[in-house]
């Protein structure tokens, strides 16, 4: 099942991507033409650009956000603010990103919550259609990942924390430590491994980001929101350039693990 | 922990803050749907008049029955299949160290960052070749597919940490090797598999990119595939699909609440070991 489900298509992803194919016609060879053309062509070296700004918003971020807020709720809420704020803050990670996509790209509409806000607080000069607006869709769509990722860094960093012996922050508080010391010494180094984790789902999920991007904006407006995973879409299935598509697929394969073996081995190299 | 007093109290209004925020769309989304269907209200908005009726209109326009036994359908193909393929696999490769283990594992490492947009176009062509797109299949097969690298390491992990004097024993006592899979190590491994089938069942239920690119026909697909369809119908019209958003998340939400410490326990566990 694997072999012929996985590892077949990869291979033939790799094959595809020296041809260059309409889908039906027949396949001319044209060797690594494709693979220039990506890294020559601007709309397309965008997309790979575009994802590593995500990994800004997906994965930076949720993890610094979500060490802070961990260290706060193993702080004050250890009892059943605590239980009730892990769930809450769990609920994003679990629904189908594509609802994530729906329900931001109403919050961020002209007439959505945001804008709603901006306006109630005096701010109403800086209302706009986020998602349609050539410099803000792509921090836009970046928000919606935070919202989506802050829950699962949070919990997972705070199972880490609550694994920590208590008697290191009791000698460091009878030693004065103040919070800021206590998170910069003890908890950031201690949870070395759960971070590597979160730091790899995230950035696995900022680089091969579709659902999100698919629904909210398509990859617009022009090509600012345009990422490798809805780029092989629409070069595939609306363009029929599947030569194309699948040399940027094969790059983005490659890229993800490019990016993320390094980090699993400093990883291993901690533990 | 003694924690001071102010301390104690920024810290929870400013978690209390972000819990709101967290909430806040979903808030936002339930208001919208009680507004009249073909309107746009503000964005935290109740209505003066709300409309409990657009909950039924999107139940119908969506299909929900059909969309709900389609989901079913596909999770109930996918996730035991899965289970007992990877389970054997990772009982040979863990426990009995079949030759060609570590080859096998490298493979499968291989597997485990593979973005599934990688190899969407050629899975596209294949299944046409074959004759199953459009259908059911063409999402429930590549998905035991996808699966197998994550839940063959899962239990793997288990396995490997089973001590061998207790095959050994048994084997002494003449068991055969499927007498020690059966009567001994499946018992055993009997909590990860739970996680590893509840992880396996909320990512089908979500999956979208397969749904949308191997099925057309969205009374065939995943939760979340039916509802990027219900979207593109419906884009304009916020109220009802705002309602109908809400009908496909409830069953999610229903479950997650219910089983809350399991699923998040098996998604992070699931996230460490994978």
């Amino acid at each position: 099942m694997y072999a012929v489900f996985v590892l077949l298509p990869f291979l033939m992803s790799v094959h595809y991507s020296f041809f260059s194919w309409n889908g039906i016609g027949p396949m001319t060879w044209v060797g690594l033409k494709n693979y220039m053309t990506v890294l020559e062509v601007p709309d397309l070296l965008e997309t790979i650009i575009n994802a590593f700004r995500l990994v800004v918003f997906f994965s930076f971020i949720p993890v610094g956000l979500g060490l802070v807020v961990a260290s706060i709720i193993h702080r004050v809420a250890t009892g059943k603010l605590g239980a009730v704020s892990r769930t809450v803050l769990f609920l994003p990670y679990i629904i189908p990103l594509v609802a994530a996509g729906i329900i931001w790209g109403w919050l961020l509409a002209l007439p959505g919550l945001i804008n709603q806000i901006l306006n109630s607080v005096g701010l109403g000069v800086l209302t706009r259609a986020w998602l349609g607006d050539f410099d803000w869709a792509l921090p836009a769509v970046g928000i919606i990942g935070i919202w989506v990722l802050l829950g699962f860094c949070t919990v997972l960093l705070l199972t880490g924390i609550s694994k920590l012996d208590p008697a290191l922050y009791e000698s460091a508080r009878i030693d004065g430590a103040n919070w800021l010391t206590e998170f910069l010494s003890i908890t950031v180094p201690l949870l070395r491994y759960e971070l590597i984790v979160c730091f790899t789902v995230t950035v696995i999920n900022a680089l091969a980001t579709f659902d999100i991007v698919y629904v909210a904006t398509a990859g617009g407006p022009g090509n600012s929101t345009a990422v490798p995973g809805i780029e092989i879409y629409i070069l595939a299935f609306t363009e029929q350039r599947i030569g194309l598509a699948s040399a940027l697929a094969v790059m983005l394969m490659i890229l993800v693990l490019v990016i993320v073996l390094p980090i699993q081995r400093i990883g291993r190299e901690t533990n | 922990m003694k924690v001071g007093r102010g301390e104690l109290l920024t810290g929870r209004v400013l978690l209390l803050l972000l819990m709101t925020i967290t909430i806040l769309p979903f808030i936002s989304i339930f208001t919208t749907a009680l507004h009249p269907s073909g309107t746009v209200p503000n964005g935290l908005e109740w209505p003066s008049n709300p409309q409990w009726g657009n909950f039924i209109e999107a139940f119908n326009v969506a299909n929900m029955t059909t969309l709900l036994a389609s989901s079913i359908f596909i999770v109930i193909a996918v996730v035991p299949v899965s289970l007992i393929i990877s389970t054997m696999a990772a009982f040979a490769i863990g426990l009995l160290r079949i030759p060609g283990s570590r080859m096998l594992l490298v493979l499968f490492v291989f597997g485990l960052t593979l973005p599934f947009g990688g190899i969407i176009v050629p899975l596209y062509y294949l299944e046409r070749a074959i004759g199953i797109y459009n259908t059911r299949f063409a999402i429930v097969l590549p998905l035991i597919g996808l699966y197998m690298p994550f839940a063959v390491f899962w239990m793997r992990a288990h396995f490997v940490n089973m001590p061998t004097e207790m095959s050994e024993a048994a084997r002494v006592d003449g068991a055969t090797t499927w007498d020690l899979f059966w009567g001994i190590h499946l018992p055993l491994a009997r909590a990860p598999i739970a996680s590893l089938g509840i992880l396996m069942s909320v990512w089908t239920w979500n999956q979208f990119l397969l749904a949308l690119v191997l099925v057309e026909d969205p009374s065939q697909r995943t939760m979340a595939g039916a509802l990027g369809a219900f979207q593109g119908h419906y884009a304009t019209n916020v109220p009802l699909l705002s309602a109908g958003t809400l009908l496909i998340l409830i069953p999610t939400l229903v479950i997650f609440l219910l089983f809350q410490r399991q699923i998040i326990a098996a998604l992070l566990q699931g996230s460490v070991k994978g």
